[in-house]
């Protein structure tokens, strides 16, 4: 076991991990936080997203122990109370469908919507196509990302 | 408000339950007469199979008794209830049903959802809505006829009276209950309020919070967390194992061998590895090393030689109209083409898992990702020997099913392990198991003629199926109706049918034999069409003016959905240098739709970028989750005809998504859909738009490239998407 501390949605936890452990476990199965999800373990479906320092990261191929002094968010995190633009324009757009996927691809779209705010097609492209969705919401996702990036332009908290 | 009466029957199947619970809280139930009759006539144990609870504060609870996978029903059988109910939506609590014999069927399948309990949740909102009117009516003094609701308020216009239903609800505990007979039901478009509307899911802020919901996210109070190796090749059992090594490392509190049944389809030998947490189970797996006694070695190299061998044969009939070959032999013009898919995988995103704890008292209780709980509950209780009413199921909200969470595989494995080691355990598939262990989507090859009169029509067509068996009998999925289109649209027609035995397991696959053969259908028609110089839209439409004996579907719904689909995506239209029109219809489930795709190609690298529907499945009840399904549907068949499974040696070749990728965000067209809201009652729409999605791209890649796909995936026609 190694002695991990880990600064997860703005609160430090101290865990006792195995030496490897990815972070996706760690949050699922150490801390009970079991927002962020396994779907495929080699790191190319994207269900496992958290943002790690602000950029997008797949949490199961991410050993816990190297992630110490970064700051993770994951998608309880994000904005608890689901105000966060990109969940409001989520709901609004009814994106989810089973919505096993949609973590990873909120905590996605709030990543490019930081670093641009105002992105076009090709850009939400090559950002959401690191997630994956069986259920087939990715024309919802780009018109909720558009209507995201509008309430951000005219000034909504984000 | 105008309402229609549509069901007559609704007196002898279902009736009502008032009752004022010890809160002051009203409940409404319905059940069916038989349940009544089971206990005697006696009130005492009737618990209703589904019900409406006004609270005093105002907030109305619904129950939803049917698992949610993504398909919306969690949202669209509330709405139903409070629609017919008259409150506001924002007042609605909806509250997940366990598995409850009393609440009659509980499985997402075969899109029967929404037509199965359209009416039972119209008499629910209608019943308790006939309650409070008549209280408030009794309270005045007035006829209830004069009293009208909205917004969870009653109002009697002469007097200006008006009450909350909270405050009638002790009122209207007193009042008989009405007659199902009696109530007028909701039923068109026009009357609705609330349904045909966009209305989000119900699970949206807690789905996009993280909070849990799925299978996968429950937590108990020393809970383990298992994996269980399974044999590559199908049914394989375990000869030896280094179970005692696995066992000492690190976290590991138990390692097992489980013999299992040879039931493909219930607990498969294999072996349980169980830890502290789920990595170091998995970890601890990667040390396994299992000597596997197998006993097939089924391959798709040999299925292709089978299939080949096959065609040069009769087949046996399964259906003749007519007479093929004279018709044939008397045609102006023959066309002969042979189409094919592959095996493919659901491949939810969310891989099973199921969650169990075995108690003292010897009472099971699981939590279950589950499309058919009940059946998993019938096998856990087969398989362990424990009796069914000493097994209760928590139906979890399922990430992904399209079939797949029809198999209860994974409840039996984690009951058995979680009685095996006395404490709640957590089994999680890993994606490679979920891949290697599915229940398939078979493979088929279909060999068609068709003769051309010299007016241009279909005078013959002759249809050779060769799909698979076990011991003589189509497997599940593998089969196909004698009476399906175009049976019963042209004079002659034959189908006959060759079976490949295997021992691959297979199952239902979202729209199940629909989603695959209907490539191969509409591809054809394509063609003849073609052959005859006549137009796509008007070939089909003509195919589907005149029936030969019983109609195989409703001529004109379905007529009218490719018609809408074909007016908006501007039919006829010259689509400019490598772009190309397709279309296709179907009908399946219940449920009429045709699709109209555009594709763009550079080379024979395409891009579908663009999909109109036209629907028909009578009235829609919510607006989103209703565009959702055909959304998805689109993309699945887009995304699915890109994939597929081969096996060799007995075991799936493919193993995740970087040898089965799934389509991702930039190949996904736009989709615009078209309701016709038919006076029909509403079906369900998990299903029916997918099967002539595949067609319309295919079809389209023809008109954009030149390039006629008949074989699957795309890249065996050489099309990259």
């Amino acid at each position: 076991m190694n002695q991990v501390k880990l600064s997860i949605n703005g609160q430090i936890h101290s865990l006792d991990l195995p030496p490897d452990m990815p972070l996706l476990w760690a949050l699922r199965d150490k801390l009970d936080m079991t927002g962020t999800k396994y779907g495929c373990g080699i790191g190319i479906c994207g269900s496992c997203t958290v943002l790690v320092d602000g950029r997008p990261a797949q949490s199961c191929r991410l050993p816990a122990a190297k992630l110490e002094g970064k700051e993770i968010v994951t998608i309880e995190g994000l904005a608890p109370n689901g105000d966060h633009p990109v969940q409001r324009a989520w709901d609004e757009e009814d994106v989810p469908q089973c919505g096993y996927c949609q973590g990873g691809q909120v905590l996605t779209a709030a990543a490019l919507l930081e670093r641009n705010p105002n992105p076009g097609d090709e850009d939400i492209d090559q950002a959401m196509s690191n997630v994956l969705c069986r259920c087939g919401t990715y024309f919802r996702i780009r018109k909720a990302i558009k209507r995201a990036a509008l309430e951000i332009a005219a000034g909504e908290p984000a | 408000m105008k309402t229609r009466e549509t069901d007559t029957d609704l007196s002898r199947r279902s009736f009502l339950k008032v009752s004022l619970m010890a809160s002051g809280a009203l409940m409404v139930g319905v059940g069916f007469g038989g349940q009544s009759l089971a206990s005697g006539g006696k009130d005492e144990t009737w618990v209703p199979n589904l019900y409406v609870r006004i609270d005093h504060d105002g907030t109305v609870t619904i129950v939803s008794k049917n698992p949610e996978a993504g398909q919306g029903v969690k949202t669209a059988f509330p709405m139903v209830v409070a629609e017919c109910l008259e409150v506001d939506w924002k007042d609605v609590r909806v509250e997940q049903a366990p598995l409850d014999d009393r609440y009659g069927r509980q499985v997402v399948g075969g899109s029967r959802g929404t037509p199965d309990g359209w009416d039972d949740l119209r008499i629910a909102g209608t019943g308790a809505l006939y309650m409070l009117r008549e209280a408030a009516a009794s309270l005045w003094g007035v006829p209830a006829g004069d009293c009208s609701a909205s917004s969870g308020t009653i109002r009697h216009a002469g007097s200006g009276k008006s009450a909350r239903y909270a405050e009638l609800l002790d009122k209207a505990a007193t009042l008989p209950v009405p007659d199902v007979a009696a109530l007028s039901l909701k039923s068109r478009p026009e009357d609705f309020n609330l349904l045909g509307r966009f209305v989000p899911g119900v699970d949206n802020h807690k789905i996009l919070t993280g909070q849990p919901l799925f299978g996968a996210d429950v937590r108990l109070e020393g809970m383990l967390y298992a994996v269980y190796e399974k044999c590559p090749t199908f049914a394989g059992k375990v000869k030896n194992a280094n179970i005692d090594e696995v066992r000492s490392l690190p976290g590991i509190t138990h390692a097992f061998v489980v013999d299992g049944t040879n039931e493909l389809t219930g607990l498969l030998p294999g072996i349980a590895i169980v830890a502290e947490s789920w990595w170091q189970a998995d970890s601890a797996r990667s040390k396994l090393k299992v000597e596997w006694d197998t006993s097939h070695s089924d391959s798709t190299a040999d299925f292709d030689r089978q299939a080949a061998s096959l065609a040069g044969g009769s087949g046996k009939t399964m259906r003749h109209d007519g007479n093929v070959e004279e018709a044939l032999g008397s045609a102006t013009k023959i066309v002969e083409a042979s189409y094919y898919y592959p095996f493919v995988s659901h491949a939810n995103l969310e891989p099973q898992n199921c969650t169990a704890v075995f108690k003292e008292s010897g009472k099971m209780e699981i939590w279950a990702p589950s499309q058919n709980p009940k059946s998993g509950r019938a096998l856990v209780s087969r398989v362990l020997d424990i009796p069914q009413d000493r097994i209760h199921v928590n139906l979890t909200r399922i990430g992904g099913g399209f079939g797949r969470k029809l198999r209860s595989d994974f409840m039996v494995e984690a009951a058995w392990i979680a009685r095996a080691v006395k404490r709640p355990v957590q089994l999680q598939w890993t994606r490679e198991d979920d891949m290697r262990h599915d229940f398939y989507r078979p493979a088929g090859w279909h060999h068609f003629r068709a003769g051309l009169d010299d007016s241009g029509r279909m005078s013959a067509f002759d249809h050779h199926f060769i799909t698979f068996g076990n011991g003589g009998e189509t497997i599940s999925g593998a089969g196909l109706s004698a009476d399906h289109y175009p049976a019963g649209l042209v004079p002659n027609f034959r189908l006959r049918q060759s079976l490949i035995e295997t021992h691959v397991p297979t199952g239902p696959w979202r729209s199940p034999g629909h989603s695959a053969y209907c490539f191969a259908y509409q591809g054809f028609f394509d063609e003849v069409a073609e052959a005859a110089g006549r137009d796509q839209l008007e070939f089909r439409l003509d195919l589907l003016s005149r029936s030969f004996g019983e109609p195989p579907l409703d001529l004109k719904r379905t007529s009218d959905t490719l018609r809408i689909a074909a007016e908006k995506a501007g039919w006829g239209r010259s689509a400019g240098p490598g772009r190309g029109l397709g279309m296709a219809f179907h009908f399946d489930h219940g449920g009429f739709v045709s699709h109209v795709a555009e594709v763009v190609a550079d080379g024979p690298n395409i891009r579908v970028e663009k999909v109109w529907s036209g629907i028909d499945v009578g009235p829609v009840i919510n607006l989103s989750g209703a565009r959702n399904q055909v959304e998805g549907c689109v993309v699945d068949a887009l995304s699915t005809a890109q994939l597929e499974i081969t096996f060799a040696g007995g075991a799936t070749e493919q193993s995740n998504f970087h040898d089965y990728g799934l389509l991702r965000f930039n190949q996904a067209p736009e989709i615009e859909c078209h309701f016709i809201q038919s006076d029909h009652p509403p079906m369900g729409l998990g299903e029916p738009p997918i099967a002539p999605a595949t067609p319309a791209i295919t079809n389209a890649i023809y008109a954009a490239t030149g390039i006629r796909v008949r074989e699957l995936p795309l890249r065996r026609a050489g099309i990259s998407a």
